[in-house]
């Protein structure tokens, strides 16, 4: 394996990490604030579908991506009206939402686009200095505007979370509503609005598959992502900082199987393609005795006055 | 007096309102895209019961989503959520291919024991993974019946297109991603000169046993008691992770025994078109929609099945008459499931009110009995 190799797998390793970045930050958000939604494929497709239409019929990407994060944010608005105001058990609520999105955006992507077309995605930008570093500049400052917004998210997220009025009613609602509501917290407003940013940033993550890395638009484009990025949240520990960590690790197992296969070296591809999901299963049994973080009412519904 | 009927009865008539307004959302979908939705639902009720052929394919259809809906009757009771039903229809699938292409010379009846069995236990092998996956490393079983799912499908893939593909199709060139046909032998009975097989008898038997396991055996008690109260289970004595485990193998059991009833009943050999839904049709998730719009009954899910491999059935003729995507019904489904799990928050509702009426008579009578 030659340098270049090398970095070829990790460079396109970070690009790959794009939509698991968008989806698995929303889904934390929500998940401490005690919302588990499992719809994030089907909202993923969904975003996805309509930033490839719409930049398709305007030309405009922009708006393609502003459509994408609308459409996720309506359908984070569904999944916190069914699990928020009507408390439904929200493992099998995100069921129906997955469904609903997959379903959805293959009826219309039959109905408006027909067969699978292309366009031209969002650009690489080197960023100017930075890309000439050499190893260092190849592998991490020559991909699209939405690569780099999924890594200032990280920071973003952990300074919302961690620093803000905002991120401490966030993780009171997700560890004791009952306490944040006798202090004053409205936790259902808390809930929908961390279940619908996590709706519009997994529109994004879809989007970021349709006009950024693959720029095209298929049925079941994302192929069960957005169960991995749920998968990456408990990875994570519900941390934006290890999510990252998670994210990266796994698009990078993604690259090497991608390299495998087309460097024709002997694995069957089918037995390649396995591997991540293979990987994402260990990494939860690894994982998971050592929950110390995990939202206490996370997946349960809260009724104000019930002790 | 009426009007309180009238409210009891609300809850049980969600499903039904659930797939009504399913319609209805379809219905104003499809009149926004230009289309007439009358005309489209008409061409879905012929295609699903316009003629014995469309009734029998509606039956064909919904087989499989009564046998995967069984089993969530069992999980989703027994507290854990089996998303896996795709991957242990597919592992079920394989397994009674794979015994009934290996003993081609067998009697037919013995084949189709052999591969009936093959397939249930490879699907409780594959629902038992999740289960000892849930038990003993606390792993939630929704995360790993997906994963499952994927692993299943890729491994059909790479079975299809190497050590199981059709000999013919190699001497042809073709290369074909699919087994051999299955010994003719080994076909499930047809009921009538449709494409209707045994299978559907066969999974109606098993809704009543599913009954019986579930409210008259000890093991159905526990089982429930596990999904309804994980603290009064322990405090019972009952071994909730067993359970739950349990819960998960029988999941898989059925799923397992309708893909190996898909391959001996309809297709009689394994296809691929390299995605999840290209053998199964998505019945690993719309058994789940079944079973939910079954009440988590296995007898109401009996109809449930039914009508879902109707709109199924009916949809397939609805793009091939109108050009209108048979998506739109997938798009139904997960609404339908939305919907029916949106509710539960009335049926809570009405419950409280019942108990707190119930309780207040208690008191009472309790306190008639000290006068």
């Amino acid at each position: 394996m030659s340098w270049s190799i090398i970095i070829g797998i990790l460079s396109s390793g970070i690009r790959l990490a794009t939509p698991y970045l968008y989806a698995a930050v929303g889904e934390t958000i929500g998940q401490l604030s005690g919302v588990v939604n499992l719809g994030v494929d089907g909202v993923m497709l969904m975003g996805a579908y309509v930033a490839f239409f719409v930049a398709l019929r305007t030309g405009s990407l922009s708006l393609g991506l502003i459509a994408a994060a609308g459409m996720g944010g309506v359908f984070g608005l569904i999944m916190a009206f069914i699990s928020v105001t009507l408390k439904a058990e929200q493992g099998i609520s995100g069921i129906g939402l997955y469904l609903f999105g997959l379903g959805l955006s293959t009826f219309l992507f039959g109905i408006t686009i027909r067969n699978v077309q292309t366009i031209d995605g969002f650009p690489d930008l080197a960023i100017p200095g930075l890309s000439r570093i050499p190893v260092i500049g190849e592998i991490f400052f020559q991909h699209n505007i939405l690569v780099y917004v999924a890594f200032a998210l990280i920071p973003i997220a952990w300074f919302l979370l961690n620093k803000t009025p905002f991120g401490l009613k966030v993780r009171a609602v997700g560890q004791n509503p009952e306490a944040a509501d006798s202090l004053g917290v409205n936790v259902a407003r808390v809930r929908y609005l961390t279940v619908t940013l996590g709706g519009m940033l997994s529109g994004v993550a879809g989007a970021s598959l349709s006009i950024a890395l693959l720029n095209t638009f298929q049925q079941n484009l994302t192929n069960g992502m957005g169960f991995i990025a749920v998968a990456l949240v408990y990875f994570g520990g519900w941390r934006p900082v290890l999510v990252f960590a998670g994210a990266l690790l796994f698009s990078t197992v993604n690259a090497l199987q991608i390299w495998l296969q087309v460097a024709g070296i002997n694995v069957p591809s089918d037995v390649a393609l396995m591997l991540p999901y293979i990987v994402t299963i260990l990494v939860l049994a690894a994982m998971a005795k050592r929950r110390v973080n995990a939202p206490a009412a996370l997946n349960k519904r809260f009724e104000r006055g019930e002790s | 007096m009426n009007q309180r009927k009238l409210l009891d009865l609300l809850p049980r008539l969600t499903p039904i309102l659930a797939v009504l307004i399913s319609l209805l959302v379809g219905a104003v979908m499809l009149a926004l895209l230009g289309t007439n939705p009358w005309e489209a639902y008409r061409a879905l009720f012929i295609g699903a019961f316009g003629s014995t052929n469309a009734l029998a394919d509606t039956i064909v259809k919904a087989t499989p989503l009564l046998f995967v809906g069984l089993g969530i009757c069992i999980a989703f009771r027994g507290g854990v959520l089996n998303i896996g039903g795709e991957g242990q229809l597919v592992t079920g699938a394989i397994a009674a291919t794979a015994i009934a292409l290996s003993v081609p010379n067998w009697p037919g009846w013995l084949i189709i024991l052999v591969a009936l069995l093959a397939g249930t236990l490879a699907g409780a092998i594959w629902g038992g993974i999740a289960g000892l996956l849930k038990a003993h490393f606390n792993v939630n079983e929704i995360l790993s019946t997906i994963m499952l799912n994927y692993i299943a499908v890729f491994g059909m893939n790479y079975l299809l297109r190497g050590p199981m593909m059709d000999p013919l199709q190699i001497k042809l060139g073709s290369f074909t991603p699919q087994t051999a046909r299955l010994p003719r032998a080994a076909d499930l009975p047809r009921l009538i000169p449709t494409r209707l097989h045994l299978g559907a008898v066969i999974a109606v038997i098993l809704a009543v046993a599913v009954y019986i396991l579930l409210w008259r055996t000890t093991i159905g008690f526990r089982i429930r008691t596990v999904g309804k109260s994980l603290r009064a289970a322990l405090a019972a004595g009952v071994r909730t992770k067993r359970y739950m485990a349990l819960s998960l193998v029988l999941a898989g059991a059925f799923a397992g025994l309708g893909g190996a009833v898909e391959v001996l009943g309809l297709h009689h050999r394994m296809f691929t078109d390299g995605s999840a839904f290209g053998f199964t049709g998505s019945a690993g998730f719309n058994g789940i929609v079944a079973a939910l719009f079954g009440q988590l009954h296995p007898i109401g899910t009996i109809p449930a099945s039914f009508l879902l491999g109707a709109l199924l059935t009916g949809a397939n003729k609805m793009q091939r008459m109108m050009q209108i995507p048979s998506a739109l019904i997938g798009a139904l489904n997960g609404l339908i499931v939305l919907l029916v799990v949106g509710s539960e928050f009335l049926r809570r509702h009405r419950i409280k009110h019942t108990q707190s009426a119930e309780s207040e008579r208690a008191e009472t009578s309790a306190e008639e009995e000290e006068a």
